[in-house]
């Protein structure tokens, strides 16, 4: 560049296509667009065929059902794009759920107890962070201990009483509608995270650096990301917003119990990876993830009004699971082999990355 | 170096290497952890093992864990995971009774077959999806949990299996004893030596070992990984399977949700017991210790003074202590092998 600058000489400026695919093929064929398409398919066919599946008091349910998952699933997609994994956030939803309760039993106002459950709940996150990133233990392993803690912690402060009494008017707040809508008031505060978490993913630095590290950690590090505070600030968030949801799960059905929540670590990951984030990180987009969590809550939803038993909906969220997966890998394969030999469909070398 | 000084390779040298190596093995830790427990408990209540109660319990509980923590050892040698173990466990154990109601007098060993070829066929299921279509485990796995499961509650309904629907000699072999020794326990000891002796002897076992290592280097050095993984996956399911059939035996009742969570206590058991959970490294003698140790700590809690709600957190604190410990010992190594360069 310099060179050319100095002696002036036009030198041929060879461009590059920005993308290798035009804007259409990108946006359409995409993982997100099938499950967001999905989504909709599943919408219209059961506004058609199942009885009741339109009316409000149906999307309020479901909404008011599937908000611990989309909570978690937020930042829960940001940490399995950089690879890692967070098994532990249903146990600090129940740590958390505990807390709220027998603080609030103890005679705290829920305010002060909600505040010190979000505290608890970023230190069990940082509890995770420390464990991967400074220690250097693989996350799996960590959050597969940390579950049977947290979870241990719970029903250690609690036993097997339940504390019932909450203050009306938050009970009421975590079940009320947006004014003659049948839309949960809770949505509200999810809009807001979902947009600061997508803010945070896929239009900061530091989201870059998630997709890098997912892509490659030792490329992330030369390049100057900081991976190790990456991963904890990830972990903390985690933490805080199990811990919200946690409350929210409190308040919304009235009871703090240590099992709260058990099991909804699964859900979460199973609604993540459906939505297009991949296992080994580096790829995703919270689009996705939101309509995957939307997909399973409505397909629930639906078969249920059908009077279709509950057990067909696990059934359904597994294979979908399954074959959301298989097909990538299949149709990575159809490509590999449609483009390699002849070399007709060349790469563009600009295209990657 | 160009003397080569062999050590004489008398009878007391080779025990005292043996003996060495012992005292060295990360399993040994586990073992002396689960001695210590026992023996505490024992002290504060001779009845934990001096009793013919407390012996057999002690003795039975951990088997049916141990068997699943076994096949799940060797699955995630190979770097790979089965979260799907708990529900195969479910399905099989309802199969058990489903087989002992539909075909009354049909023989016991019948119905243990039946157990073992149904969990490894969803073993199978498991290993073809992700050996063929190179996905991870852990999603197919996942899948697979919330699919079996499904397919067992179906199946099950509200319905469920009692233990007057059962045959008294099945039932009797949940808890029958020969010499003291439970017939589970049995059957679980002679399972791991096998599992144990192929891991540590026969070919396929180290090729499982150098899967887990590095994938891609045992696949360059031409091994069949694709059909190892498969292997271990229908290994897995099958001992899955056949401790589907015990927990039927040993508990009798049997309803849509047995085994449930499951696989959570397997790969616990594993990672406790000193299986590397990016594989390629530990036995399945730890995953076996590290089960038996798991719940005997359940069991020696409230003999300690400690509730028994508190139980859930002791097992994260050991889960996390022995994969601490586990870097720690591993970052020794390193810096050993390290320093031997440098000289």
């Amino acid at each position: 560049m310099t060179e050319s600058a100095i002696t002036g000489a036009p030198t041929t400026v060879r461009t590059y296509k920005n993308y290798g695919r035009p804007l259409w093929r990108r946006l359409l064929i995409s993982r997100e667009a099938a499950v967001i398409g999905g989504l909709i398919l599943v919408v219209i066919v059961a506004n058609a065929t199942v009885y009741r599946f339109g009316t409000p008091i149906t999307l309020n349910y479901l909404l008011l059902d599937i908000m611990p998952i989309l909570f978690i699933a937020l930042p829960m997609t940001l940490i399995i794009v950089t690879g890692e994994i967070d098994l532990s956030v249903a146990s600090t939803m129940g740590l958390s759920s505990v807390i709220l309760g027998t603080l609030h039993e103890g005679g705290m106002p829920i305010e002060l107890a909600g505040i010190i459950a979000l505290i608890v709940g970023t230190l069990a996150g940082a509890l995770n962070g420390f464990l991967v990133t400074v220690v250097g233990l693989p996350s799996l392993a960590v959050t597969i201990g940390t579950l049977a803690l947290y979870r241990g912690l719970a029903v250690g402060l609690l036993g097997t009483k339940a504390v019932t009494e909450f203050t009306e008017f938050w009970t009421d707040l975590a079940k009320s509608k947006i004014g003659d809508t049948s839309i949960p008031s809770v949505t509200i505060l999810f809009v807001i995270l979902a947009i600061a978490f997508a803010i945070l993913l896929h239009f900061t630095p530091f989201g870059r650096g998630i997709f890098a590290i997912g892509l490659n950690d030792e490329a992330a590090r030369f390049s100057g990301i900081r991976v190790e505070r990456t991963k904890f600030i990830l972990f903390m968030l985690s933490g805080v917003i199990s811990a919200l949801a946690g409350i929210y799960y409190t308040l919304r059905f009235g009871t703090a119990r240590g099992d709260n929540a058990t099991g909804l670590e699964l859900s979460v990951i199973a609604a993540v990876l459906l939505g297009g984030v991949s296992i080994f990180g580096g790829r995703g987009a919270l689009h996705g993830v939101i309509a995957g969590v939307l997909l399973i809550g409505a397909l629930g939803s639906a078969l249920r009004l059908a009077s279709i038993t509950s057990d067909v909906i696990n059934i359904i969220t597994g294979v979908l699971l399954v074959l959301s997966v298989v097909s990538t890998s299949f149709l990575t394969w159809l490509h590999k082999k449609r483009t390699k030999p002849g070399g007709k469909k060349t790469v563009i070398p600009a295209a990657k990355g | 170096m160009t003397t080569l000084i062999t050590p004489p390779d008398t009878a007391g040298a080779r025990v005292l290497r043996g003996f060495g190596g012992f005292a060295r093995a990360r399993e040994t830790g586990i073992l002396i952890a689960l001695v210590l427990v026992i023996a505490i408990a024992t002290i504060k209540n001779p009845n934990f093992l001096f009793s013919n109660d407390g012996f057999r319990d002690l003795l039975l509980t951990p088997s049916i864990l141990m068997l699943v923590a076994v096949g799940q050892a060797v699955v995630i040698i190979t770097r790979s995971v089965d979260l799907s173990v708990g529900s195969t466990l479910g399905l099989t154990a309802y199969l058990t009774g489903r087989l002992f109601i539909d075909f009354p007098g049909i023989p016991i060993i019948v119905v243990f077959l039946a157990g073992i070829a149904l969990g490894a066929f969803l073993g199978l299921i498991n290993g073809a999806l992700i050996a063929f279509a190179k996905v991870p485990a852990l999603v197919i796995t996942l899948g697979t949990l919330y699919a079996y499961r499904g397919i067992n509650v179906l199946w099950t309904g509200s319905d469920r299996i009692n233990a007057s629907d059962v045959p008294k000699p099945f039932l009797a072999l949940g808890t029958q004893t020969i010499l003291f020794i439970p017939v589970l326990t049995i059957i679980a000891v002679v399972v791991l030596i096998a599992a144990g002796w192929y891991m540590r002897n026969l070919r396929g076992g180290r090729e499982l070992y150098a899967i887990g290592s590095d994938p891609a280097a045992a696949h360059l050095y031409g091994l069949k990984v694709t059909q190892r993984v498969l292997v271990a996956f229908v290994v897995c399911g099958a001992l899955a399977g056949l401790a589907g059939v015990l927990t039927t035996a040993r508990y009798g009742t049997v309803n849509s949700q047995v085994g449930s969570g499951f696989e959570l206590d397997a790969v616990a058991a594993a990672v406790i017991g000193g299986v590397a959970i990016f594989g390629g490294s530990g036995t399945v003698w730890g995953a076996a210790i590290g089960a038996y140790l798991l719940l005997t700590i359940n069991r020696a809690l409230p003999i300690l003074g400690v509730e028994d709600f508190w139980q859930r957190a002791v097992v994260g604190v050991l889960i996390i202590g022995a994969i601490v410990l586990d870097r720690v010992l591993a970052l020794r190594t390193a810096r050993k092998l390290v320093e031997a360069r440098d000289k």
